[in-house]
């Protein structure tokens, strides 16, 4: 499985971790690991350590993700890109609207 | 078991066979088509188009493996087995039967289960068959119907977003014919007030969903590029618009340019596309990063609209491209990349336009030519009198026509000084009237010189000669930022009046504002002793003005300006140019 999910110790901090390409062919099973979740959650962190490739189309789904969490007030932390995802994700400005670490 | 009923087409010389085995088949349920040998069974087969064919190996005129060949030449494309009836047993002659197309043996004396087994198999194997072909071809013909659509699109699309100056000889492009349904956009305007604005984006997605949000920001840009509006301005409503109808999830990547060639000065601003970059004359290369969000993410009151001030001189370059260019690949899966682009301009006194060089780097890099469908690049040359086609103007109506004798009064105060440019506004009450349609250009030089004179100079108290080094020019514009919140107690007014007289008409443009003023008394300029710098009117503005228009007065501290601008009917009618 490309998506994988966990609930962090705090039982509110749902963590995706998501291995190899996160692209369009992720659609479904991005959406699945957040609206299938225990609903506690409140934090959200998007786990990047496997992650290789990213594209617009992600760009997109982090988004859904935020509005999901509650949009100007999401708590969604994007955690442990490599260099290629994270300079992706600056040339989009995303640190304006994630925590990105 | 088997439900469906098959025509088998049986070809055997001997009676005795023949009728064995059709006797055999009509109990399992099948209709039967006999032939007597090789031709008969060729000339049925065309008659009949039987499911399955029985050929006997031996036979007489024709035999049964120049037979099965015939028969599958003419079968085509459709799936029709052949099995061959045999007494054969050597291995040979078997394996000649395979050869001439055969699918498979019965051998004699016949086995009815066998029959039935072998009939029943290759009955799926047609199905099959048919169920492939026939989504084949529906498979196909969506796809030509997609291909049909889409260059009726494409049409549709290029009738909104035509190509504007995109062909001036100072710009360079490359876009595919079908980028917009890769979700690239390039657009390029002239301004009213001579200058470009340039719009490449990038749409997230492919196919209908990402062309669909482009036809807006064409008509939007291009709309308000012709009014006069600014950058700024038009990126808001860009943003805005695609924040209303894009759902959350997709946005378009974008860069803007606003190319200034009398100030040489490129305002730029760049959301989520790649570094934009300047070459200068020599070689050096400027980069511009993306600075903001993509557009149609965030919502009006948190979008910054603030463009970039850049200083240029002809021979400088501007490059921008979309991700289609950093993303290309190589057979060993690298991408092209920044590094890429920086290789590929970073060649001083090679004499290669950055555009082309880059162009070439990318198609020479990347195996596959069709990625070159995905990138658009645009580069513009930053000349001294750039030549842009004339836009298309729609014919003016009976120059008499329309408002001839008018006056209005426009003032801007406080806060609004910063936020709104009342430019377009008023160009478009001048060009109510017919006679001054066709100088657009003039007019609205006039009206944006005297504004943006008593903006910066006048309230804003910006000294001109700091735009004349590199170092105060982005000093200017950020202190210009700050001042701009400072502006209590503010205005500037501007009245109009415009008559008529004797063979066309004239137009008064009063602007007055609420700063210190100047000692025009003593200006060179304005005395006509012509030379020296001064704090204010220092260099091309007031020139502009003074040719431009029939005559120029200061009056009070030298914060009232009045110009007078004559137009006549004789005068460059109808031939849709500016000048």
């Amino acid at each position: 499985m490309p998506i994988q999910t966990s609930l962090a110790e705090d039982g509110k901090t749902l963590v995706i971790r998501i291995e190899g390409r996160f692209d369009f062919s992720t659609h479904q099973a991005f959406r699945d690991s957040y609206e299938h979740a225990d609903s506690k959650v409140t934090n959200y962190i998007v786990d990047l350590s496997d992650t290789t490739y990213l594209d617009s189309s992600a760009l997109g789904m982090l988004l859904l993700l935020r509005d999901h969490a509650g949009g100007d007030s999401a708590r969604i932390s994007i955690e442990n890109c490599n260099s290629d995802v994270r300079r992706i994700l600056s040339i989009s400005n995303f640190e304006q609207l994630f925590a990105i670490k | 078991m088997s439900q469906n009923i098959l025509r088998i087409l049986i070809a055997d010389d001997s009676d005795t066979d023949r009728l064995i085995l059709q006797a055999l088949i009509k109990r399992l349920g099948h209709e039967v088509i006999e032939a007597v040998d090789g031709l008969d069974a060729v000339k049925k087969f065309g008659e009949d188009h039987p499911d399955i064919v029985l050929l006997d190996a031996l036979m007489p005129r024709m035999d049964g493996m120049e037979a099965a060949r015939h028969i599958k030449v003419l079968a085509g494309e459709r799936l029709v087995p052949v099995i061959f009836l045999t007494s054969l047993s050597e291995t040979e002659d078997l394996v000649r039967c395979l050869e001439a197309g055969g699918d498979d043996f019965l051998t004699k004396p016949y086995n009815r289960v066998i029959i039935e087994a072998k009939i029943n198999a290759f009955d799926r194997m047609r199905r099959m068959h048919d169920t492939l072909s026939q989504q084949h071809q529906e498979i196909s013909e969506r796809n030509r119907q997609l291909l049909e659509e889409q260059s009726i699109a494409r049409r549709v699309f290029d009738n909104v977003a035509h190509t504007g100056c995109l062909d001036s000889p100072n710009i360079h492009y490359h876009a595919s014919p079908l980028s917009v349904f890769n979700g690239d956009v390039l657009f390029a305007s002239p301004l009213p007030a001579g200058g470009m604005l340039i719009f490449l984006g990038d749409f997230t997605g492919h196919g209908l969903p990402a062309a669909i949000g482009a036809m807006p920001v064409a008509e939007i840009f291009y709309g308000m590029a012709r009014k006069g509006f600014s950058g700024a301005d038009v990126l808001r409503e860009i943003n805005q618009k695609l924040k209303l109808i894009l759902p959350t999830g997709m946005f378009c990547c974008g860069a803007l340019v606003e190319a200034d060639f009398k100030l040489g000065q490129l305002r730029v601003w760049n959301g989520g596309l790649p570094e934009a970059w300047v070459i200068r004359a020599d070689g050096d290369p400027v980069l511009l990063p993306s600075r903001h969000l993509p557009l149609g993410i965030l919502p009006p009151e948190q979008f910054e609209s603030v463009m970039e001030a850049l200083q240029v001189w002809p021979g400088d370059r501007l490059l921008m491209m979309t991700d289609g260019v950093l993303e290309a690949t190589n057979d060993h899966g690298e991408l092209f990349g920044l590094a890429g682009v920086r290789r590929c301009l970073d060649r001083p006194g090679s004499g290669r336009h950055p555009f082309d060089a880059v162009v070439e780097g990318v198609r020479q890099f990347s195996v596959k030519t069709a990625e070159s469908d995905d990138l658009t690049l645009v580069a513009l040359d930053i000349t001294d009198q750039p030549e842009v086609p004339a836009v298309q103007e729609q014919p003016p109506p009976s120059a008499l026509a329309g408002p001839t004798e008018w006056r209005c009064e426009y003032e801007i105060r406080e806060r609004t000084l910063g936020d709104f440019s009342p430019l377009p506004l008023l160009l478009h009450i001048c060009l109510e009237v017919p006679g001054l349609r066709t100088r657009g250009g003039e007019i609205y030089t006039l009206l944006s010189e005297l504004y943006n004179n008593a903006l910066e100079h006048g309230v804003l108290q910006l000294p001109s000669e700091w735009k004349h080094s590199a170092d105060g020019f982005g000093r200017y514009y950020s202190e210009r930022q700050a001042r701009l919140a400072r502006v209590d107690g503010h205005y500037i007014r501007f009245s109009l009046h415009h008559t008529r007289k004797p063979g066309g008409g004239r137009l008064r443009v009063v602007c007055e504002d609420s700063g210190t003023g100047f000692d025009f008394r003593n200006h060179p300029l304005v005395s006509g002793q012509g030379g020296g710098d001064s704090p204010r009117y220092a260099g091309r503005g007031l020139l502009l003005l003074k040719r431009l228009s029939n005559n120029i007065t200061f009056r009070g501290r030298g914060n009232h300006v009045e110009i007078v601008y004559d137009w006549n009917f004789s005068e460059h009618q109808g031939d849709g140019d500016d000048r």
